[in-house]
């Protein structure tokens, strides 16, 4: 296989190149640390951006790595941010079990709808999850006795963290408790999308038909990322449950879905980190301009859409890696 | 890790309480409402209602300046209302909250308000429970309950025995839906059916059959505002179904001006019970309109006359606790408050800290040329039932 | 008995065809350009504020805001394909989606920042209103017009195709563009014409429907997704699956709220989903 420069490179060698944490990498982690000290009266935000950065991170893993266009994603979100919410509200507050529960059950269900999910293409996939989304925010609003209906669900008690951390008002537990969530489930997103089967997945992106003909059929794979890609999404849902105490209906909605693909196009897809870049981008601009002409918000949101996807189609992530010189690029 | 986590968040929070002294003679009031997305009509009516009575009042109470500042939630997004209220608390350091359109937004606010300490006032949502958030919150519109279970009564006593009702099949729908059952059969009448649609629901053909096959006496109808109420009403009168043959009950929702014009004459003769009409005929109501008119180039509804009557009892109560503004003084000083509202007179139940107003009863009439809503009957000092009143 | 089940039958058609008239246009340019347009309820919308706005400020009388409507749903997808959508036609296909997506968010707010939030009163002439019976079936005058319509409209862009020059043109284009074009054929001004020709669709759908479902900003997005519903079941570029889809969705849901309301709304997306697992390009889809 070629690398830069025409040179023969071994494959794992290449691999174990992408690995390698760069300059500006760790220097973005630790930046996340900055609001801690620098703006603690935005830390509820912080960690609200954090929740929709993982969120958004589980959504590359299909969307950009594996070419799956989902409009439904949220239904995992919601699921997880459900169970959570549930199992706080009856009596077991525990936080880390808690969203382990809900990762387990967006997990499940993300195995179940994925079945259906990986055996479909283009417009048909499209429409799939988009009714699936639908089907899971008339189930949940119908369900109301459970799930608090239109009215959320109320009643969720959240234990302190570690038997220590309670959830104050300022939001510094909460902030330190998504930004941990996110940074680990992105450690898991690189270790995958940098192996053989993240490879795989990017093979099956680009040509669908040329997969199986090299020896690596397309569904189980396909299947195998949008599970995991379930789970994260079950996990960040898991979070914004414990961490507001509430769960209302437009976890599971069509809206969140939608915002989530809009930040990641913003960021730039197959990226991992534009997902986060994105979510960073958007919610800030979304909290800023909401004191300034909120009325018309999604009027601007949806030029800088169609922007985006006129001249930066690659989103911003995409934009700056065509000014980096070849030789330092890693994908 | 963690130790160093925990020693900055208290270096930060050293630096904050430094830095966190505020001026002393500003109240700061927290407004968190929709102004952007599917509500932001009614977002901009309770803003409107709120600046009629900034420019009738001034910006002073309790001896004290009055600032606002707004907050958009943007839609149904508890998670955003709770966080922009906890940031209005510790950013802005707001002394209390107002506004509060929808139900999931203002219960996860009661959290923040419950937990802070701090005075909420409730300009729209209607559902009962509500209330029991925050021991500082009071109410100044209207729940569900409080119109149709005294609605539901008031219509077995007027000569209807048998309603089958037809409702949206979300919270405030089903809430309605319980309250008029409950009302209606207390008082000895019979639910011949009852059929729930889905929210968004486009075309009603099918649901207004089966009320029709089942020959009711009187049908009863709750959808929520906007496209919904023509929708249905056009449908049942496609059908045959009108006020002449059959009586049809709703709550105001359902024949709101726009839904009137869509209507036509077919309307004529629909009873619907609500808090507020601009029509209502009242002096204090005749200068409220003509001053909103002025102000605003549009008739006043029930989110500006809710967020009116919210800003009237804000500063009465800042009067009342010569400009104090813990949660406890305001709240104590809330209780029993009662005062002539453009929609009638009101007053904030001391036990329940929920408003307690009058529930018209109107009928679709042609005045001058135009279909309005008649107020005919009320129900006096109707409040809400589920907060302990009779069962 | 059987006079309930023809009278859910006819709603249903009546309701299929609403569905038809907002998604045979969809279907159209779907199939035949590949250009997945979202913005299709947009432009539905488009004609529904046409009619409403030239009915009550310029008192013109409802059917003839119809030829209206369909030409200014036409004109302005003509301007947004002229300058904007031909750059994507090679596009990925989420790029497009997300594009369109982005003119509904903007279309939305247009229209919310013209006509404001609020639902539009729509009233049609009289002779449009009420009902008869015939049979112990209850038959609303206006939903006959709207299957009457549907079904002049389907006659029509039959005919079109199958029987005209243009047609004919159209048909080659979709199925081998490099073909056509060394034939001689101008395809682009071929997908131009069938791009305004869908949307004009939309339009005069979305002035149809309006009577029936009403009128507000969200009625872009709302409606977009019954339409994308009935262009995936029906298949694209398939007139007749569109019929059939409509027809097929529009019944279910009546006589599923009719028999089982609790189903509700379940139902329409239930089917989708399940008919789609099965038959991914639809009921009569070419891809």
């Amino acid at each position: 296989m070629a690398g830069p420069g025409g040179a023969r490179v071994d494959p794992h060698a290449w691999l174990a190149r992408q690995t390698r944490w760069s300059a500006p990498e760790i220097a973005f982690w630790l930046a996340a640390l900055l609001p801690f000290v620098l703006f603690p009266t935005y830390l509820t935000l912080a960690s609200q951006i954090a929740i929709t950065a993982l969120f958004a991170v589980s959504l590359d893993l299909i969307l950009g790595y594996a070419g799956i266009i989902s409009l439904g994603h949220a239904v995992y979100f919601g699921i997880g941010a459900y169970t959570a919410g549930l199992i706080a509200k009856h009596g077991w507050g525990e936080p880390i079990t808690g969203l382990i529960a809900g990762a387990v059950a967006a997990t499940v269900v993300g195995y179940l709808t994925g079945l259906i999910v990986v055996r479909v293409r283009q417009l048909a996939l499209l429409m799939i999850t988009l009714g699936l989304g639908f089907l899971a925010a008339e189930a949940a609003n119908s369900m109301g006795r459970i799930t608090g209906g239109a009215d959320g669900l109320q009643g969720v008690r959240v234990w302190d963290l570690f038997g220590a951390f309670e959830f104050d008002l300022y939001g510094y537990t909460a902030y330190g408790y998504s930004l941990a969530a996110l940074f680990l489930v992105f450690l898991l997103s690189r270790r995958l999308v940098h192996s053989p089967f993240g490879l795989s997945l990017r093979g099956i992106r680009e040509n669908q038909r040329r997969m199986p003909a090299i020896g690596a059929p397309n569904r189980a794979r396909l299947l195998k990322v949008y599970t995991i890609a379930a789970c994260f999404a079950g996990i960040a849902g898991a979070l914004l449950a414990q961490t507001t105490q509430t769960v209302s209906l437009e976890t599971l909605g069509f809206q969140r879905s939608a915002d989530v693909a809009v930040m990641l196009i913003l960021g730039g897809t197959g990226r991992l980190y534009g997902g986060i870049i994105g979510a960073v981008i958007f919610m800030i601009a979304r909290d800023q301009l909401a004191d300034m002409n909120p009325q018309y918000w999604y009027f601007w949101i949806g030029l800088l859409l169609m922007a985006v996807v006129l001249f930066l189609p690659t989103g911003v992530l995409g934009g700056l890696a065509r000014l980096v010189p070849q030789r330092w690029r890693t994908a | 890790m963690l130790k160093l986590r925990v020693a900055l968040s208290c270096a930060a929070a050293l630096l904050l309480g430094v830095a966190g002294a505020q001026a002393e003679d500003t109240v700061k009031i927290g407004i968190i409402a929709p102004y952007s997305g599917q509500f932001a009509d009614t977002g901009v009516q309770m803003d409107n209602g709120i600046k009629l009575f900034t420019q009738q009042h001034g910006d002073k109470a309790g001896g004290k300046k009055i600032e606002l500042i707004r907050k958009d939630v943007g839609g149904i997004a508890p998670d955003v209302a709770k966080r922009l209220a906890q940031e209005l608390i510790v950013r802005d350091k707001v002394d209390l909250l107002a506004g509060f359109m929808l139900t999931p937004n203002a219960m996860a606010a009661g959290d923040v308000s419950a937990q802070a300490k701090k005075f909420m006032v409730v300009m729209n949502a209607a559902t009962s429970v509500i209330i029991d958030k925050s021991p500082y919150m009071v109410r100044t519109s209207v729940t569900t309950p409080q119109i149709n279970e005294n609605y539901g009564a008031w219509v077995f006593k007027h000569g209807t025995k048998k309603v089958y009702t037809m409702v949206s099949d979300y919270g405030p729908g089903q809430d309605a839906e319980q309250a008029f059952h409950r009302g209606f059969k207390a008082a000895g009448g019979e639910i011949v059916g009852a059929d729930r649609f889905p929210v968004a629901n486009p075309d009603f053909s099918a649901f207004v059959q089966r009320a029709k096959n089942a020959n009711p006496e009187a049908i009863y109808i709750w959808v929520p505002g906007g496209t919904q109420p023509a929708a249905i009403a056009k449908a049942l009168a496609e059908r045959g179904i009108n006020p002449s043959n059959t009586k049809i009950f709703g709550q105001g929702e359902l024949t709101l001006p726009e839904a009137l014009k869509s209507m036509g004459d077919s309307a004529i003769g629909i009873i619907t019970a609500f808090h507020y009409d601009y029509n209502h005929q009242s002096a204090t109501n005749k200068e409220f309109v003509g001053a909103f008119e002025k102000m605003h180039n549009r008739i006043p509804d029930i989110y500006s006359v809710g967020a009116y009557d919210g800003m009237h009892l804000i500063y009465a109560a800042l009067d009342k606790t010569k400009g104090k503004t813990d949660g406890e003084a305001l709240v104590n000083a809330a209780k029993g408050m009662a005062w002539e509202s453009p929609r009638g007179p009101i007053s904030i139940d001391p036990q329940t800290r929920d408003i307690v107003q009058t529930i018209y009863i109107r009928k679709v009439d042609k005045v001058n040329g135009q279909l309005v809503n008649v107020e005919f009957d009320k129900v006096e000092k109707a409040k809400d039932p589920t907060h302990g009143m009779k069962k | 008995m059987i006079s309930q089940i023809m009278g859910v039958l006819f709603d249903g058609f009546a309701y299929g065809m609403l569905l038809f008239l907002l998604s045979v246009g969809l279907s159209v340019t779907l199939g035949l350009m590949n250009f997945t347009n979202l913005a299709h309820g947009s432009f539905a919308m488009l004609g529904g504020y046409v009619t409403v706005t030239l009915m009550r400020d310029a008192g013109w009388p409802f059917l003839l805001t119809l030829p209206v409507a369909f030409v200014a749903a036409a004109v302005a997808s003509v301007a947004f394909e002229r300058t904007l959508f031909r750059r994507l036609y090679r596009a990925t296909e989420l790029n497009q989606v997300l594009f369109t997506i982005g003119l509904v968010f903007v279309m939305a707010a247009a229209a919310a920042y013209v006509f404001g939030t609020v639902a539009q009163p729509v009233r049609v002439p009289d002779y449009l209103n009420g009902s008869f019976r015939i049979g112990g079936i209850n038959f609303a005058v206006y939903r006959l017009f709207l299957i009457g319509m549907a079904l002049v409209i389907t006659v029509l862009l039959v005919i079109g195709l199958e029987m005209t020059r243009f047609g004919a043109q159209v048909r080659a284009a979709v199925d081998n563009q490099r073909m056509a074009k060394g034939l001689g054929i101008d395809v682009d001004t071929v997908f131009a014409v069938t791009f305004a020709l869908g949307s004009g669709l939309a339009g005069l759908g979305g002035a149809l429907a309006i009577e029936i479902v009403g009128l507000d900003p969200s009625f872009g997005f709302q409606y977009l997704v019954y339409v994308l519903i009935v262009v995936a079941v029906g298949g694209l570029g398939s007139i007749g699956g569109s019929f059939l889809a409509a027809t097929l969705l529009g019944v279910s849901d009546v006589a599923g709220k009719f028999y089982v309301p609790q189903l509700g709304a379940f139902l329409i997306y239930a089917i989708m989903v399940g008919l789609l697992f099965f038959r991914p390009a639809g009921l009569f889809g070419k891809r």
